[in-house]
């Protein structure tokens, strides 16, 4: 894995990485990745993917509202607030 | 009965609370001077002497009133600090939940505290419980109870660290905590005590901080077989509010310890005697075959043949599904938040100081298995290894009624070793990984203690929701071994 594809996985994960680790964070991901690719190795031809962990139905429930009123419950761990809303940079122009 | 009220089991405490040989204050008092003098285990981020002292107080009056409600009332026990606390600072670990104060409750630490359970405080664990040795911690690592070794303090396991560090050093007779892929079963038995992952589905995940959604499950730990079945009976049951927990009844896990195996066909994979394993680890793994023979189980050789991949599927599903999870800390709504001049300079900054080099780490890993291009070739087809895995043990449980292994590859290293290679790390949970993966029960017992004097386990493992074969045959294989010994730490 090149530092490039590192520095680009990390703007996807939006977490900013110093220029200065990118080439040892490259080292390390690239030793997993490459152990990991092992797994290329099993054959799985005609083998479904696991999507549910136990055997059961999802169990479906009404469509109804069953919470709510409670904003200031919501709010209470904002690190920044302005009344009754969250706060982020400008993002608009 | 002990003297020290510190030392008795869960079962032994709640016998002494209904007898009226001391109060349920007494006995949060004179853990809370444990967890006082022991503040150099880092065993616990932060301690609730105000809430412990409060609930005990309630769970007397009840009894005195004749209320109690069962085997828990007025028992007190210590939380991963994963679990979400209403009022009660949640960390998971991390810098990024920095200063988050939950407004509500767990469902598994709500049921707890409806059984009357008493909270001590909150556990230290590897940051959002991605670690096998406690080190990742933002709030530094944990001393295990069974060091210092050879000069050198000795970690407890992870990532349930402070959890199971909290049990041996006797601070909490019991406590939560949660298992993706080894995180209550290894630090059981590097700590020389009993943990248990229940079959995925048993515990509600509601209102645990959540690291890998389709392996993360919370389990009891605790010093004896008997304890963890009490804990577990209060811990799980259907919660509407995970769509994953199972609505299935909650059988009396303790009735379950009858101490009768006689007849009961005990699996032992030959793909566990893996190159280079310890002789001692061997030795022991032998051991336990004698125990549950000579208490009247057949063994039989079985094959789980795709084990040797169970490691790295893991370490393709637990990261994406992380990096998915841990999206949430945007520095928006809750913990720490960094500024920048744009809206993505605030969350990478944000981001890119909260979490520790695991963390970080494995959320790059998981983008980059999930990014375009790339999902087939890793994601896709761990899943489908992982298909595999499941199909081995449910065709091995077609001729078993339990599996036992190994818990780890090893006893406790000391803090700081096999820091050099991330995937030196991840070897210690070789054995229970393939567990995780397939969603079945396993418990680590402690069985033995090495040539440097330090406790190691045997897992038991079950089909999904035979929690109670799996508690019967740990009974057995605990009485068996008879380990009583206890770490220096916590003696006194």
């Amino acid at each position: 894995m090149e530092t490039k594809t590192v520095k680009d996985i990390a703007f996807l994960a939006r977490m900013r990485v110093a220029d200065d680790q990118l080439e040892a964070l490259a080292g390390e991901l690239s030793g997993i990745i490459g152990w990991v690719e092992q797994l290329a190795e099993v054959d799985t031809e005609g083998v479904e993917p696991m999507t549910s962990v136990v055997e059961m139905t999802l169990p479906r429930r009404d469509d109804a509202v069953t919470d709510g009123r409670c904003r200031e419950a919501v709010l209470a761990n904002a690190p920044d607030r302005t009344e009754d809303f969250y706060t982020v940079p400008k993002v608009v122009e | 009965m002990t003297s020290r009220l510190t030392d008795l089991s869960v079962a032994e405490a709640g016998e002494g609370l209904r007898t009226g040989a001391f109060s349920s204050v007494e006995l949060t008092r004179s853990l809370l001077d444990a967890i006082e003098r022991a503040r150099d285990a880092n065993a616990f981020i932060t301690v609730t002497p105000e809430i412990a002292l409060e609930r005990a107080a309630a769970s007397d009056a009840r009894r005195a009133e004749g209320t109690a409600a069962g085997p828990l009332d007025g028992i007190p026990i210590a939380i991963k600090d994963l679990f979400c606390t209403e009022g009660v600072l949640t960390t998971a670990g991390s810098h990024i939940l920095d200063g988050f104060v939950p407004t509500y409750e767990s469902t598994v630490s709500a049921k707890l505290r409806a059984a009357g359970a008493v909270m001590l405080g909150k556990t230290n664990l590897d940051e959002f419980a991605m670690g096998s040795s406690n080190v990742t911690s933002f709030y530094g690592p944990v001393k295990n109870p069974w060091g210092p070794k050879d000069g050198k303090d000795l970690v407890p396991g992870g990532s349930s660290g402070g959890s199971a560090a909290a049990v041996a050093g006797r601070l909490s007779l019991a406590a939560t905590g949660t298992d993706t892929g080894g995180s209550i079963r290894q630090p059981a038995s590097f700590c020389g005590i009993v943990g248990m992952k229940p079959t995925y589905g048993r515990c509600s995940r509601w209102g645990i901080v959540a690291f890998a959604s389709s392996l993360d499950q919370a389990g009891p730990m605790a010093g004896t077989v008997r304890d963890t079945a009490i804990m577990l009976g209060a811990m799980a049951g259907h919660d509407p509010k995970d769509s994953t927990s199972a609505p299935v009844a909650v059988p009396d896990f303790e009735a379950a310890l009858t101490g009768d195996i006689r007849g009961l066909r005990v699996g032992i994979p030959k793909e566990y005697r893996i190159d280079g394993m310890a002789g001692e680890i061997d030795a022991l793994w032998r051991q336990g075959v004698d125990w549950l023979e000579a208490a009247g189980a057949e063994t039989i050789e079985v094959s789980l043949p795709h084990t040797r991949y169970a490691l790295a599927t893991y370490y393709i599903v637990a990261p994406a599904e992380a990096s998915s999870n841990l999206a949430r800390y945007d520095g928006v709504r809750y913990g720490l938040r960094v500024a920048g001049d744009t809206l993505d300079e605030m969350y990478e900054n944000t981001r890119g100081e909260g979490f520790g080099a695991e963390v970080r780490r494995r959320i790059l890993i998981g983008t980059y298995v999930l990014s375009a291009g790339y999902y087939d070739a890793y994601y896709l087809k761990a899943q489908k290894v992982r298909t595999l895995i499941a199909r081995d043990f449910s065709r091995a449980f077609e001729t078993v009624d339990v599996i036992l292994t190994p818990t780890a590859p090893s006893d406790a290293f000391a803090i700081g070793d096999k820091m050099d290679d991330p995937i030196t790390m991840y070897l210690n949970d070789v054995f229970t990984v393939p567990t995780s993966l397939a969603g079945l029960p396993g418990i680590s017992v402690p069985v033995g203690l090495s040539a440097r004097g330090l406790p190691l386990g045997l897992q038991l493992i079950g089909r999904a929701f035979d929690e109670e074969t799996v508690l019967r045959t740990a009974g057995v294989l605990e009485q068996a071994a008879g380990f009583d010994v206890r770490p220096a730490a916590g003696a006194g």
